[in-house]
């Protein structure tokens, strides 16, 4: 929590005109001092979206790992935020829908029925982390191809498109974060909500059923959960993956695999990760600015491939 | 007479040797082929200046009329050629990632490579504004690099299964990254121009383009196909069961992967990473010969035969309006996977 906050207060300081931590406080709450315009128009919304973003990504990662018991899902890399992506793209292409109330709903349903896909593979008998990554992967691959061949036909939209697609907080705006708070506030609630029955279900079906849990009924609880997670982050900020991947294996190193306390804690670390991946950006490459899906997968990818490569790793044995 | 439990046909010679060879996985490779050189034929007749296939025929025999012969030879014939190479080098690479992951979606796509390619072009592209054999090269050494990398990452004895799909994918997702930093990083020309590359395009592709693969295909062609098909047939049974067979499992590893790579980065630097060229030749060659096994020879000839195909469609989809290659093998690609998926879940093989 005290890691949220301290990250929280740095991203309102650091930026391209910096500002001191009493100077950041000041703009604020103090309408009339000097850096009240910097903090309010530029720093505030986009660090709210950050903390937006960061939670659902977090939460969605960890309910997707308990949902498929698998320790590689991530809504960036099975494809569930390309699905968003997807569906985003042709809306403002085609459909010339360019606010952001407009396409959010074109987001939600790219990666709903992602995941409905998705799940549908990953629940086969015989899915294995690795066989369902793979599938992710192949679907990241298909859809992407489609938002290329898009922008392709549509060189007005690229020019737009082409910062959005590679996850950026940078655009942010406070109706923005607005529109998005109440799709992640909802996810939260039922994200958290779903932890009990999803406890039950780490140890099966049968045994979930005989501990008075209704499978069903969470399974499709848990893929709303997570499509309303995974599209508002994703047409807030475009896609972002391994947040959802990385958070929620870190926790679990804290807390132990009860989701009770697994999901809390991925709701406050997450956010912390994403805005200091932001912060970060903002920092290497002055005064130009590095996009914070950038700094993710470029930050978050060796993580992934540390766990791959664990020796006792779990994950391969399967 | 034949041993019971082999299929196929044997040909025996007087000292000794003996030859195997399945008369349905030819006959499934001749037509593809056919397939392959029919549609060639039908692209080289396509575009603003419409020539017949009788008259394309007479033209490459060399009894053309100097204004067809001029058409023909200087700018379709590279262009037919290029996408014949491409092709075949993207489906027998695709069917040695398969084989070697033992899964049908292990295609160079999935496994980063083909990102490593892109990255390497989009470092030229941006960084230094280089022609189209800088590109080439750019696209050649990031495959290449790529593909150390990935080998190194997963280990001495990671080059087969999941580990190389997990790590490949890994990888694959931080090249990205890496690659839309490049693109945001560009002037808006560069950025069109690499986005274009980045479909896949065959677009005014000369003899120069088509030569890399050309080689590449020729040189690792036969040595795949004759030399390590026996040893990958092996090592899909299990590696100790190859290893009890006499093959060497290391060494035939990493030759076939280099091989892979290398035809993958290379068809890349000549049309730009097509996709989906890789994942589906293999299977589709796989469903007409009925035959498990790497079915190297036929999935070279399905690739060309695709890839040819979808350049005469992407050029005869719109009128008008060309689109590159790499959108029709995209859309046709992704749809054919998402129909796998839906269909193959219920038998865990994916």
């Amino acid at each position: 929590m005290l890691l949220l906050l301290a990250v929280l207060v740095l991203s309102l300081a650091v930026g391209a005109k910096p500002l001191s931590i009493g100077q950041a406080w000041d703009g604020l709450l103090h309408r009339g001092s000097g850096s009240y315009t910097v903090v309010h128009q530029m720093r505030l919304p986009r660090t709210l979206l950050g903390l937006l973003a960061g939670i659902a990504l977090g939460l969605a990662g960890a309910v997707m790992q308990a949902l498929t018991r698998n320790p590689l899902a991530d809504p960036g890399l099975l494809g569930i935020n390309a699905g968003a992506s997807a569906a985003v793209v042709s809306a403002i292409s085609f459909l010339g829908i360019v606010s952001f109330a407009g396409f959010v709903w074109f987001a939600f349903a790219g990666a709903g029925v992602v995941a409905v896909l998705l799940y549908a593979v990953g629940g086969g008998r015989g899915a294995t982390p690795a066989r369902l990554a793979l599938a992710g992967s192949a679907l990241n691959a298909a859809l992407y191809s489609y938002v290329n061949a898009v922008q392709l036909l549509d060189t007005a939209s690229l020019d737009r498109m082409r910062f959005w697609t590679v996850g950026s907080l940078a655009a942010a705006q406070t109706s923005t974060v607005e529109k998005v708070a109440p799709f992640v506030a909802v996810g939260l609630v039922l994200a958290l909500l779903l932890a009990r029955p999803l406890n039950a279900m780490a140890m099966g079906e049968d045994a979930a059923r005989a501990l008075g849990a209704r499978p069903g009924r969470a399974k499709i609880l848990a893929i709303v959960a997570v499509t309303l997670l995974c599209g508002a982050a994703t047409a807030a900020c475009g896609p972002i993956i391994f947040v959802g991947l990385m958070v929620p294996h870190l926790v679990r190193a804290l807390t132990g695999p009860d989701l009770r306390w697994l999901l809390p804690y991925c709701a406050v670390l997450a956010p912390a990760l994403m805005l200091a991946a932001d912060v970060l950006g903002r920092v290497v490459v002055r005064p130009s600015e590095l996009q914070v899906g950038i700094v993710m997968v470029v930050a978050g990818g060796p993580v992934f491939l540390y766990f791959v490569r664990r020796p006792r790793s779990k994950v391969v044995a399967s | 007479m034949k041993p019971a439990g082999v299929k196929g046909a044997v040909v025996r010679t007087p000292n000794g040797l003996s030859l195997r060879f399945r008369p349905r996985a030819l006959a499934v490779a001749v037509l593809c082929l056919a397939v392959a050189l029919g549609v060639s034929v039908l692209l080289i007749g396509s575009g603003d200046f419409p020539m017949s296939p009788a008259d394309v025929v007479r033209t490459l025999l060399g009894n053309g009329t100097p204004a067809d012969s001029l058409i023909v030879n200087e700018i379709r014939l590279p262009r037919a050629v290029a996408a014949l190479a491409v092709g075949a080098a993207l489906g027998l690479a695709g069917a040695i990632f398969q084989s070697l992951t033992r899964n049908p979606l292990g295609s160079p796509d999935v496994l980063g490579f083909t990102q490593g390619a892109a990255t390497g072009v989009l470092g030229v592209i941006v960084l230094a504004g280089g022609g189209s054999a800088a590109v080439a090269a750019g696209a050649a050494g990031g495959g290449l690099l790529t593909g150390a990398l990935v080998y190194a990452v997963a280990g001495r004895h990671g080059a087969h299964g999941q580990r190389l799909i997990l790590v490949g994918i890994g990888v694959a997702a931080i090249l990205t990254g890496v690659n839309g930093y490049l693109l945001t990083q560009a002037k808006i020309t560069d950025a069109a121009r690499a986005v274009l590359w980045l479909t896949g395009s065959l677009d005014g592709r000369d003899w120069a383009d088509a030569a890399p693969v050309l080689i590449a295909l020729a040189v690792l062609g036969p040595l795949v196909v004759v030399g390590c098909g026996r040893a990958l047939r092996m090592l899909e049974m299990g590696d100790d069961a190859a290893h009890g067979l006499g093959v060497p499992i290391e060494r035939a590893r990493l030759i076939m992967l280099a091989a892979a790579v290398l035809l993958t980065s290379l068809a890349a630097a000549a049309a730009g990473p097509v996709s989906f060229v890789a994942l589906t030749a293999p299977q589709l060659a796989r469903r007409l010969t009925r035959t498990p096994g790497p079915n190297l020879l036929p999935s070279m000839c399905m690739g060309a035969a695709l890839l040819v195909a979808a350049d005469w469609a992407a050029q005869r989809a719109f009128t008008g309006h060309q689109l590159p290659v790499g959108v029709v093998t995209g859309l046709l690609g992704g749809g054919y996977l998402v129909w796998l998926l839906v269909t193959q879940r219920k038998t865990g093989r994916i």
